[in-house]
C-alpha cells in the first residue's frame, strides 16, 4: 500500500481544491451574470404596429431568405392556421407578423416575433458544441460550422424561435434571427426590420435605456399601456422587449415564460454531476468489499471465474 | 382483462419444450437430428476444430443455413419490414428529415428520440444493475443470465445511437462535442460523453464472450483482471447519464406539462430506468427460452425460472420507489389540481398501467412464486417505461399547442431500425457464449 506522506498529502490537497474551485468560480460567475452593461436592444410598442409587413420584407432581404409563396403586401397570411396556431419562425422566415382580434378593441392589434436575444439565452447554454454566442453587442449569434443537429436550442427556447433547415439533407442547419450582427450590428446600425419601420414601432438602443423609456412611457400613459415590459425579466432578461395595450397572452406572448433564467431549471442536475462522479467509486467499491468480506476471510471466492476480481 | 392475464400467464409460465415455438423449429430440428451441433466448442466431435465460417454458419452447411433462415417466419417478417423501410430510411438521408417526418419547429424531437433513444437506454440499464449485482454485490447465483443482460445493455446503447443517427441534422458530425467544438456546460454533453464512455466500458464488459468464441484466452484474462473497475464506472456513468436524458427536459420547464415536469425528472428516470432494465431481462430471457431453447444449456435453463423471480424482486423495489418519487414529484411542487384535469386522468392512466399494476402483479407473482406472472408483468413493465418517455417527450411536451402525430414514414423507420436491431441481436445469441458456457475454457 502507498503511504501517505505529508508532500503527496499537499500535492493532492492542492490539485484538489484547484479543480473544486474551477468548478465553483464558474458556477457562480453564472448565477450573477445579467447581460453585457453596453449590449444593445429594441423595444418593441405593439400599440403602434398597424401590421404592414415591411418589417418582414425587410429581414428577407438582409438575410437573403428565399421569396416567400405570398408577398409582403398579401395580407391573408394574417389568417392562416396551422395545428390552431398562428403563423411561427420558419426557415423562410426570421420574423413574423401575426395579427389578433381582440375582443372590446375596435381594431386588430399585431404582434412582431423575432428572437427576443436573451441575455441568459437557453439555446446557447443547451447547446453541446458551443454553436452560440452572446456577443457583448447583445445579439445571439450561430455558428453552422460546428452544428451537429441535435435541435435541443429549439427544445430549449421558451420562445419557440430557432428553427431547423429539415428540407435539406446535406446542409442543414439552425435558421433563427441574429440580431442582422455581421451587417449592421456589429458597425452600431439598428437591425433591417427596426429601419425597415414606417410606424416607428421599434426602438434601438442600449438596453438599460430602453427599459427606463419603456417605464416612462408607461408611467406618461399609464391607460393605453399595461404596467409590463415583456423581455424585463422574461427567461432572465431578452434584448428585445414588448410594450402592449392589452395583457400579453391576448396578443400571443406566453405569460408563462420564467423570470429567471432557463438554465437555473437545469442547475439542480448540473450539481449532481461532480457528487457522483466522486462519491459513486468509494461508495460501491466498499460496497463490494462489504458484500463479498464472507468469501474472502474464508478463502471461499466464486472459483476460477470470479476469484480474480475478490482478490482486489 | 383478467381472463388475458391468466391466459398469458399460462402461456408464458410453461415449461414443456414448446413445439409451437415455431421461429427456432427448423433450427432445433437440425440440432436434434444431429450430433455435433449446436456448436460449443472449438473442437467438433472428431476432434478437428471449427474454422471462424464454420462458427458463423453455426456448423452448418450453407444449404443448410439458407434452409432454416427460410422456413423461419419471423425472418419473412423482416423481410417485408426491409423492403418498405429501407428505402425510407434511404429516403431520409438523400432528401432529408423533412422526407419523413412533419419536420415540425414546434416538436423538434419525435419518435426518432422519444422512442430510439428516450426508450431504449433505460430498458438497456440491464447491462449495469446486473453487473453491479453479480460483480460488486457478490450475487453470483445471477452469474446465469449476467452476460445476457450485459449483451441487452450494449446493443441497446448501441442501437440508441444508431437512432440518433437517423435524427440528428449532421449525423457525420457526431464527432464534434467530443472533439472539435465543446459545450461542457450542456445537458446534452454529458449525455453523448457517457454513452460514448459507456458503450466502451459494455464492449469492455461483453468482450470475454467473443473471445471465448474466438478462442482467444489472454484478452479475456485481462479484461476479467479490470472487471470490477469497469462495472463501478458502468454505475457512475450509468446513474448520470439515465438522469441526463430527464434532466433534458428540465430545458423545458414552460413546454412540458407540469404534472410530467419536475425538478426530479433526473431521479424519475433514473429510478425508473432500474425498473425497466431488469423487466426488459425478464422479456428477453423469456423469448429466448422460448424460442431459441436448442441454444440455452441447462445452466440457463434450470435457473432462468428462479433468476426471473429475483429480477422481479429488483424491478418491484425500483418500482415501489419511484410511485413514491413521482407522488413526492406531485406534491413537490402542488400539483394536485392538475390530477383532476384531464391531463391528469391521462397521468394516473400512466402511473396505474405502467407502476401500480406492474408493482401488484410482480408482488404476487414473487408471492406465489409464479413466473409466467413475473415474465407477464415483465413485459407490461417494459411498456410502461416506453409509455412514460413518449409521454414525456412527446404528449405531455407543448401541452399548450397541439399534439403531433407522427409521420408513417417516421413509424417505419423507428421499426426498420429496431428490426435490425433485433436481427442483430438475434445472430449473436446464436453464436457467442451468452445463454450457454464455453467448453473448452484453455485450449486457445
Amino acid at each position: 500500500m502507498k503511504r501517505i506522506n505529508r508532500r503527496n498529502f499537499l500535492k493532492g490537497t492542492f490539485f484538489g481544491g484547484a479543480a473544486a474551485s474551477l468548478g465553483l468560480a464558474r458556477k457562480s460567475s453564472a448565477a450573477a451574470f445579467e447581460g453585457y452593461p453596453e449590449g444593445m436592444g429594441v423595444l418593441v410598442d405593439l400599440t403602434r404596429c398597424v401590421g404592414c409587413r415591411s418589417c418582414e420584407a425587410a429581414c428577407n432581404k438582409e438575410q437573403g431568405l428565399p421569396e416567400p409563396e405570398k408577398s409582403f403586401d398579401d395580407y391573408s397570411v394574417f389568417d392562416e392556421v396551422h395545428h390552431g396556431q398562428k403563423r411561427r419562425t420558419d426557415e423562410g422566415a426570421y420574423t413574423v407578423v401575426n395579427r389578433y382580434d381582440v375582443p372590446g378593441q375596435d381594431h386588430p392589434l399585431f404582434r412582431k416575433i423575432q428572437c427576443n436575444h436573451c441575455n441568459e439565452p437557453a439555446c446557447l447554454t443547451s447547446c453541446f458544441v458551443n454553436a452560440y454566442t452572446k456577443t457583448p453587442e447583445g445579439a445571439v449569434i450561430y455558428d453552422p460550422s460546428v452544428c451537429v443537429g441535435c435541435r435541443t436550442c429549439m427544445v430549449a427556447c421558451p420562445f419557440y424561435i430557432p428553427t431547423f433547415k429539415y428540407s435539406s439533407a446535406f446542409s442543414p442547419r439552425i435558421m433563427k434571427c441574429v440580431f442582422c450582427y455581421d451587417t449592421r450590428l456589429k458597425y452600431g446600425r439598428p437591425p433591417a426590420c427596426v429601419e425597415a419601420c414606417p410606424q416607428e414601432v421599434m426602438t434601438f438602443g442600449r438596453r438599460r435605456d430602453l427599459i427606463k423609456m419603456g417605464h416612462e412611457r408607461i408611467k406618461e400613459n399609464p391607460s393605453k399601456y399595461v404596467d409590463h415590459i415583456y423581455g424585463e425579466h422574461e427567461a432572465g432578461g431578452t434584448a428585445w422587449m414588448y410594450l402592449s395595450g392589452v395583457p400579453f397572452d391576448q396578443v400571443g406572448m406566453d405569460t408563462h415564460v420564467p423570470k429567471e433564467p432557463i438554465l437555473n431549471f437545469v442547475k439542480d442536475f448540473l450539481g449532481v454531476v461532480p457528487m457522483v462522479l466522486v462519491i459513486w467509486p468509494a461508495l460501491f467499491a466498499g460496497f463490494h468489499l462489504l458484500a463479498t468480506r464472507k468469501d474472502a476471510l474464508t478463502g471461499h471466492g466464486h472459483s476460477e471465474k470470479d476469484g480474480e476480481d475478490q482478490g482486489r | 382483462m383478467k381472463g388475458l392475464v391468466r391466459q398469458a400467464t399460462n402461456l408464458l409460465g410453461t415449461d414443456r419444450d414448446t413445439e409451437s415455438g415455431t421461429a427456432s423449429k427448423a433450427m432445433k430440428v437440425l440440432v436434434r437430428e444431429s450430433r455435433h451441433l449446436p456448436v460449443l466448442s472449438h473442437r467438433k466431435e472428431d476432434g478437428t476444430r471449427w474454422t471462424l465460417k464454420e462458427k458463423l454458419l453455426l456448423g452448418l452447411t450453407p444449404q443448410q443455413y439458407m434452409g432454416q433462415a427460410l422456413k423461419n417466419p419471423v425472418n419473412w417478417v423482416l423481410a417485408a419490414i426491409f423492403v418498405i423501410g429501407v428505402p425510407l430510411l434511404m429516403q431520409r438521408y438523400i432528401v432529408g428529415l423533412g422526407a419523413v417526418t412533419h419536420s415540425s419547429n414546434d416538436y423538434p424531437w419525435g419518435l426518432f428520440l422519444g422512442f430510439g433513444l428516450f426508450s431504449m437506454v433505460p430498458l438497456s440499464a440491464s447491462g449495469f444493475m446486473l453487473g453491479t449485482s453479480v460483480e460488486v454485490f457478490g450475487r453470483h447465483d445471477f452469474h446465469p443470465i449476467e452476460r445476457l443482460a450485459l449483451l441487452n445493455g450494449l446493443l441497446g446503447y448501441f442501437f440508441a445511437v444508431v437512432y440518433l443517427m437517423v435524427d440528428l441534422g449532421m449525423p457525420w458530425r457526431i464527432s464534434y462535442p467530443m472533439f472539435i467544438s465543446l459545450g461542457p456546460a450542456a445537458v446534452l454533453f454529458l449525455v453523448a460523453w457517457h454513452v460514448a464512455t459507456y458503450l466502451s466500458v459494455q464492449i469492455a464488459e461483453i468482450s470475454p464472450a467473443f473471445f471465448e468464441w474466438m478462442g482467444w484466452e489472454r484478452p479475456k484474462r485481462f479484461v476479467r483482471s479490470i472487471i470490477l473497475g469497469l462495472t463501478i464506472a458502468g454505475i457512475i456513468l450509468s446513474t448520470l447519464h439515465q438522469g441526463a436524458l430527464g434532466a433534458l427536459f428540465t430545458y423545458a420547464p414552460a413546454k412540458v406539462h407540469p404534472l410530467w415536469y419536475s425538478g426530479f425528472l433526473w431521479i424519475f428516470f433514473f429510478c425508473s430506468s432500474i425498473a425497466a432494465g431488469l423487466s426488459m431481462v425478464i422479456a428477453v430471457s423469456t423469448l429466448c427460452k422460448r424460442f431459441m431453447r436448442w441454444r440455452c444449456d441447462s445452466e440457463f435453463l434450470d435457473n432462468v425460472d428462479d433468476l426471473t423471480l429475483g429480477l422481479a424482486k429488483g424491478a418491484a423495489l425500483a418500482l415501489a420507489t419511484y410511485l413514491v418519487l413521482k407522488l413526492i414529484g406531485v406534491a413537490h411542487d402542488n400539483e394536485w389540481a392538475y390530477l383532476l384535469t384531464g391531463w391528469g386522468q391521462y397521468f394516473l392512466l400512466e402511473l396505474l398501467v405502467g407502476t401500480v399494476v406492474p408493482l401488484v402483479l410482480f408482488s404476487v407473482a414473487i408471492k406465489n412464486r409464479n413466473v409466467g406472472l413475473a415474465r407477464f408483468t415483465g413485459f407490461l413493465t417494459v411498456g410502461g417505461i416506453i409509455l412514460n418517455r413518449i409521454n414525456t417527450a412527446l404528449v405531455a411536451y407543448n401541452w399548450k399547442l397541439y399534439q403531433e402525430i407522427p409521420h408513417w414514414k417516421e413509424v417505419v423507420v423507428v421499426l426498420t431500425v429496431f428490426a435490425v436491431y433485433f436481427v442483430t441481436y438475434r445472430a449473436i445469441l446464436y453464436r457467442w457464449p451468452i445463454l450457454y458456457s464455453w467448453k473448452d475454457q484453455s485450449s486457445g
